[in-house]
């Protein structure tokens, strides 16, 4: 390596290194902090990996076994820690295979940085061997994304790619580096990210906006606070639950924002949505003033648009100005980071109880309560339901564990029932609902967060979606609980089939495999669960072990998740039976 | 807010990048809205482009469009406008047979009347070069039509507001 000094003339004197593209990669990556990163060799990175075997004690790979669990342990880092995930891949296949774990941080807003490598730059559209247009291909579904074909390009992208993934609403990027980018040597200095000139990551607060919507709370008689991502990613938690409990305001959050504060918060009225709590559903077509924070009215949230609280007036906190308006017109826009925001307002609202409007809310929680909550938790019937699982998983974890849920019934269960006291505990895939996000996740949320307990809650479809990410799991030591409520069905779609197709089961009964043999194939400890009487114990013994542990649970083949507000139904006319 | 679909010019300030074309025409794309004339140049400002594009829609889910092309990070500014509060012009080029533009002496006439300007001619055929608006140019389309076209091509929209669109000032509180 040479290092020699320059005299640039608009900089300060700044130290340069002749080096690698590839090691400028990896130098670029522990610049920015990157500890950990997830992914997958092969022959368009390969100078990448052997610079980053090199550096190996500076940065950790994590050698996933398909691009894809890269991506989605990338999201589960970034989520449970709020930093910037990094996953990796050749060109080719390896890139295409990231682009599922692209779409769901692009959706859910994850900050993702993504490297591929790609082909030499003049074999660029020949259609080389393992060649592909990532950068095309990915487009759509990143916040920025962008190909290098020369060394000396490689430091301002990754900087721009950090800095873009992580600020404002955050997303998803990726850089796509040639070959002979990578091999070419050039002087090397790295300076961070702070601006780019055409991007505005926090618009500004339009005056006179957070004085209206402190006019519309404090003129409120019956006001709905319905809470989204936007409060985690914004690290508003403690201004949020300032503004609710000095207004008294009932609060609801969507799947993503679960978590933001304490599931048994006095304020905190569960769920909205397809599959949320009856109250806070019902009563968004009865409230007179709905607050919504960092949440983008998802048609999962809303239901039908045209019978979506119409009769409320509409304050809406968001950083994204295209949010606003775009599915539900806002009477108040509050633009900006929802920290500021939420502490800008709060000397401007009032005290409030709202104790008769809260009434009903806990009038609706009985009768949720007793036609489903009930038999969930504490069923008499003779299969286990996913819901009494939950319960014991909360019982052991005190609500301190994060819960990382697949996609499915088991997801919308697990979302209803689990008991979260800190915030970025809820780690699911919410917007594109990706089977196969659970069990990579996991793995990257013990990796950021080895104190915590991680509990991976699967169904039996989406764990063999991505099944052979036991192997990390066993490679890295990743302590994480692995539980899988196995109901030998895509349950789901079964319910859906259920309900509305008849009960022609077409295609989602699931002959599966010895799920315990598999785990220990892996040599991780296995246990199946198909009686109520050992279930706590097994979870007991799961919540205590030092490393990774596997449950299986059997539970009752054609249980449903209630409530449910059918597609295309109002959020009013949600169903608890 | 009318609610029936009509012309729209879109005009989107960019930074000069590789890609964002791409970007742009997806965010389109996706929602099955058809660009009835896309245009790409250099703006007034060096290193910024200026996207003129022409769309038939309602103007709410404009306003929309305008939210989601704002959001990529290398647009500085996007706006949009009914066609009364633009300037613009299309340019048509009609290529001809020489042999008509001294045999057939309507085609003088119409080139007269139309104030179309001939760009070039050779022994085979000349050029005929027309802007204006977009009817302008299918009527003189209509009139040449008869006497046999050998090409025809039209370009798309470019426009200037009639309002002042502030991307240097914008691009100053950007800078500072």
């Amino acid at each position: 390596m040479e290092t020699q000094t320059i005299k640039n003339t608009d900089k300060a004197t700044k130290t340069t290194e002749y080096i690698s593209g590839s090691e400028a990669i990896v130098r670029c990556l522990i610049e920015e902090g990157v500890k950990i990163l997830y992914g997958y060799p092969g022959g368009a990175i390969m100078p990448v990996y052997d610079e980053l075997y090199k550096y190996q004690d500076k940065i950790h790979h994590v050698l996933t076994r398909h691009e894809q669990g890269a991506t989605h342990s990338a999201q589960g880092y970034a989520r449970i820690s709020g930093e910037v995930g990094v996953a990796m891949a050749t060109s080719g296949p390896g890139a295409t295979n990231l682009i599922t774990g692209i779409a769901d941080a692009q959706i859910d807003s994850t900050p993702m940085v993504c490297i591929t490598g790609q082909v030499f730059s003049h074999l660029l559209g020949s259609d080389a061997f393992q060649e592909t247009d990532i950068v095309g291909i990915s487009t759509p579904v990143t916040k920025w994304n962008c190909q290098v074909t020369k060394a000396a390009d490689i430091p301002e992208a990754i900087a721009k790619a950090f800095y873009i993934a992580r600020s404002g609403r955050p997303g998803p990027v990726l850089i796509d580096i040639t070959k002979d980018a990578q091999i070419e040597k050039f002087d090397f200095s790295y300076e961070k990210c702070t601006k780019v000139r055409s991007y505005v990551p926090i618009p500004k607060t339009v005056e006179g906006s957070l004085e209206a919507a402190a006019k519309l709370i404090n003129e409120a008689k019956k006001p709905l606070v319905v809470w989204g991502q936007g409060v985690i990613l914004g690290k508003a938690e403690e201004a949020f639950k300032a503004v609710i409990e000095k207004a008294g305001i009932p609060a609801a959050w969507t799947i993503l924002g679960a978590s933001a504060i304490p599931t048994k918060h006095p304020l905190n009225v569960g769920m909205v949505g397809m599959h949320g709590n009856y109250a806070p559903n019902v009563l968004t077509n009865e409230c007179d003033v709905l607050i919504a924070i960092g949440m983008r009215f998802d048609d999962r949230v809303t239901g039908k648009l045209d019978e979506y609280a119409t009769q409320a007036k509409v304050i809406h906190f968001e950083i994204d100005p295209a949010e606003v308006n775009k599915n539900v017109k806002a009477d108040v826009a509050v633009l900006g980071d929802a920290k500021a925001t939420l502490e800008a307002v709060l000397p401007l609202i009032n005290s409030n109880s709202h104790s008769e409007w809260h009434q009903k809310f806990k009038d609706l929680y009985a009768i949720e309560y007793d036609k489903v909550i009930k038999d969930d938790l504490h069923p008499t019937k003779e299969g286990l339901t996913m819901g009494e699982v939950l319960k014991e998983i909360n019982i052991q974890s005190k609500g301190n564990a994060a819960i990382v849920s697949d996609v499915g019934q088991h997801q919308m269960i697990a979302c209803r029932y689990a008991e979260f006291n800190k915030t970025k505990s809820n780690i699911t895939s919410g917007g594109l609902g990706t089977m196969g996000f659970g069990l990579p996740a996991a793995i990257g949320a013990k990796m950021a967060a080895p104190e915590r307990e991680v509990v991976s809650i699967s169904g039996d479809g989406g764990y063999q979606m991505t099944i052979q990410e036991l192997g990390t799991i066993f490679q890295q030591k990743a302590a994480v609980k692995v539980v899988v409520l196995n109901n030998d069905f895509l349950g789901m779609v079964r319910q859906w089939q259920q309900l509305f197709f008849e009960k022609r089961y077409a295609s989602t009964e699931m002959i599966n495999p010895n799920f315990v043999a598999i785990a220990e194939g892996y040599y991780i400890k296995a246990r199946k669960v198909t009686k109520r009487e050992d279930l706590a114990e097994a979870v007991k013994e799961m919540m205590e072990s030092k490393e990774a542990y596997f449950l299986e649970v059997c539970v009752e083949k054609e249980g449903n998740v209630f409530p449910m507000i059918p597609t295309g139904a109002s959020v009013s006319d949600v169903r608890l039976e | 807010m009318s609610t029936e679909k009509q012309l729209f010019t879109i005009s989107v300030y960019t930074e000069n990048n590789i890609g964002l074309l791409n970007r742009i025409s997806a965010i389109f794309q996706r929602r099955h809205i058809n660009i009835e004339s896309l245009n790409i140049s250099p703006s007034e400002i060096e290193g910024v482009a200026k996207f003129t594009i022409v769309v038939n829609m309602i103007e709410d889910n404009v306003k929309k469009i305008i939210g989601q092309i704002e959001k990529q990070v290398e647009v500085i500014k996007a706006y949009y406008h009914d066609l009364d509060e633009i300037i613009y012009q299309i340019s048509g080029l009609f290529k001809i047979k020489s042999e008509l533009l001294f045999e057939e002496r309507q085609i003088q006439n119409i080139i007269k009347e139309s104030n179309a300007r001939i760009v070039t001619v050779n022994k085979e055929f000349f050029v005929l070069e027309k802007s204006g608006k977009k009817e302008e140019i299918i009527e003189l389309y209509n009139e040449l039509s008869p006497f046999g076209i050998m090409q025809y091509t039209r370009s798309g929209l470019i426009a200037i507001s009639k309002d002042e669109m502030k991307i240097s000032t914008l691009l100053e509180t950007y800078n500072n």
